[in-house]
């Protein structure tokens, strides 16, 4: 078996989600290359050759590629497809826009966010909001897959593998780059933390948000996350959602803060290792489902969490 | 301008409704569940009819692929705005892969210039039929849409991605995915709903198409994922923190006063 995995990577760095992709593509079993398309990207090949497991990085340094376009990148693994069995990717936002144009142009039915390996062929998947598992064996002769990352561990590193230029396809452009407004942030990112501080609703505004969850955040190394409705108010960008449409995570430690669990955000979070819930009501699905519910008031609560530890 | 809009459209369970499984690991028990078009879907028929609204559009038209009863989820579409409606009517479960390949046909058919249609339906999760349909059309794409301006054959669209807001513009034809921000769909008015009845809605029968929908994909099992543990309701924060400094989930460092 042959397997090539797509790497997500942005603002220079590799994305911390690729060596846990690797993790799933070890337990398929076969010699696994990676690709990296981007411009200026050698030290992200040069990352991504490190992580354990890895035979070889293909890397397409070309400006053609620069802000990831889904189009040109799609049209790169197809040109790959022949020498590899199977294709996979993160399913981050990068993996669900170009896999599925991949696929369709493979004749290839996609298995979208696997969650475990049950054979080479067989894969789980979360479906109705990770309300259901559901097995599927993929009886295309290719595969292409895309893989929830909170699912499996990290790969770790090992000896670098060797990088290889891979010259760019020439083909239209179609969808272009005109800007990021990009959430700038040094915490650890929220799909890979070990610790993520999560805030709702009941911080009624920006400054609650940033007064509140920020401090504990800090605090605790962690990653910030937030219901739909705190986004929706405004209070955080939308790519710290967590939930069925927003990021899936599964950290070690994922502390809900005035968040009440609407089944929507339950399916980006159910699987971390321990919940802790803080809400002002007692009966809110969130707190049934926490390991350690505290029914307090946030605004009293989170600072003094805060300062204690 | 005057682009032909395709919304494609999918019933599914609705999204308040907690699913209960078969006994059998066949899926969710669908009878008497309450059923409505796949939210996103709604989002996207929204800006396809703000989009006529605003004189960039003439005609959208909203596409189903599934059982006689989504008919009652296009009379939905044609109440919140669509002027036609067409359902390729299969009793089977069709894969994305095959759905996208149908919508091709149609577009083929139907010369359209933009499709506009949900990220994903809250059924099953998949967040692919869009970009293989932008695939098999080879067209240019656009996903997870919280914003879209059409002008000049050109679509400005501000993608919500793990980066944050990425504006891409995309020539048309294209296909664009819609995120929940991209609007607030409307309710649809009693008038509206009673004009509807008169709007065209036309049934053809999927093998009609001649498109090989066989799965690619052999569904072993559905079951209820593991059930998490009760949980501990603590007292104060101190408490709290003492819980996690025992299981090692935060540094022990100063003590809780």
């Amino acid at each position: 078996m042959t397997i090539l995995v797509l790497a997500d990577h942005r603002d220079g760095m590799l994305a911390g989600t690729v060596s846990r992709v690797v993790t799933a593509a070890q337990e398929i079993g076969g010699a696994i290359d990676i690709l990296v398309a981007g411009r200026d990207c050698g030290a992200i090949a040069a990352a991504a050759a490190e992580i354990a497991g890895v035979n070889r990085v293909l890397c397409a340094d070309d400006p053609r590629y620069e802000h990831g376009p889904a189009e040109r990148i799609a049209d790169l693994l197809v040109s790959l497809a022949p020498g590899y069995d199977v294709l996979m990717a993160p399913a981050g936002s990068a993996g669900k826009a170009i896999m599925p144009r991949a696929a369709a142009m493979l004749d290839v039915m996609q298995v979208s966010e696997i969650v475990a390996v049950r054979g080479p062929d067989r894969f789980d998947r979360r479906i109705y909001a990770g309300n259901a598992i559901l097995t599927v064996e993929a009886q295309d002769a290719r595969k292409v897959l895309t893989v929830r990352a909170s699912a499996f561990v990290d790969a770790g590193r090992g000896p670098a593998a060797p990088v290889q230029a891979l010259a760019p396809l020439d083909g239209p452009a179609l969808s272009s780059f005109v800007s990021l407004e990009a959430s700038h942030s040094d915490r650890p990112d929220l799909t890979t933390a070990r610790v993520v501080v999560s805030g709702g609703r009941a911080l009624r505004s920006k400054a609650g948000f940033a007064e509140l969850i920020l401090p504990l955040a800090d605090k605790l190394g962690a990653a910030v996350g937030a219901s739909r409705a705190a986004v929706d108010a405004g209070f955080v960008g939308n790519d710290v959602q967590v939930g069925q449409t927003g990021r899936i995570v599964a950290p070690d430690l994922y502390i809900a803060c005035g968040i009440s669990g609407a089944i929507q955000h339950l399916a980006g979070m159910k699987d971390s290792r321990v919940i802790v819930a803080i809400n002002n009501d007692a009966q809110a699905p969130i707190m049934q489902l926490a390991d350690f519910a505290l029914v307090a008031d946030i605004f009293e609560a989170l600072p003094e969490l805060t300062r204690k530890l | 301008m005057s682009l032909k809009i395709i919304v494609p459209v999918k019933r599914v369970i609705e999204a308040s409704v907690r699913i209960r499984l078969r006994s059998d690991g066949g899926g969710p028990d669908m009878a008497n569940a309450k059923m409505a078009m796949n939210p996103f879907d709604e989002i996207a028929l929204e800006e396809a009819v703000r989009l006529r609204e605003q004189g960039l559009a003439d005609d959208v038209l909203a596409v189903s692929i599934g059982p006689q009863a989504a008919q009652e989820t296009l009379r939905t579409a044609l109440a919140l705005g669509a002027d036609r409606a067409l359902l390729v009517e299969t009793g089977a479960a069709i894969e994305p892969l095959a759905i996208a390949r149908i919508l091709a046909a149609i577009i083929a058919e139907e010369g359209a210039q933009l499709v506009l249609m949900g990220k994903l339906s809250i059924d099953e999760d998949n967040n692919q039929t869009g970009p293989m349909l932008a695939g098999f059309l080879g067209w240019g794409q656009a996903g997870c849409a919280s914003g879209i301006v059409v002008s000049h054959n050109t679509a400005r669209v501000t993608c919500e991605t793990d980066g944050g807001l990425e504006t891409l513009d995309v020539p048309l034809p294209a296909v664009i995915t819609a995120d929940l921000r991209l609007n607030e769909p409307r309710y649809p008015s009693l008038p509206n709903i009673m004009k509807a009845r008169k709007k065209p809605l036309e049934t053809r029968a999927l093998d009609a198409f001649g498109i090989d929908t066989a799965p690619r994909l052999k569904r072993i099992e559905v079951r209820e994922p593991p059930e998490r543990q009760a949980g501990l309701v603590v007292e104060t924060v101190d408490d709290l923190i003492a819980r996690l400094r025992d299981a090692d989930l935060i540094p022990a460092g100063s003590a809780a006063q």
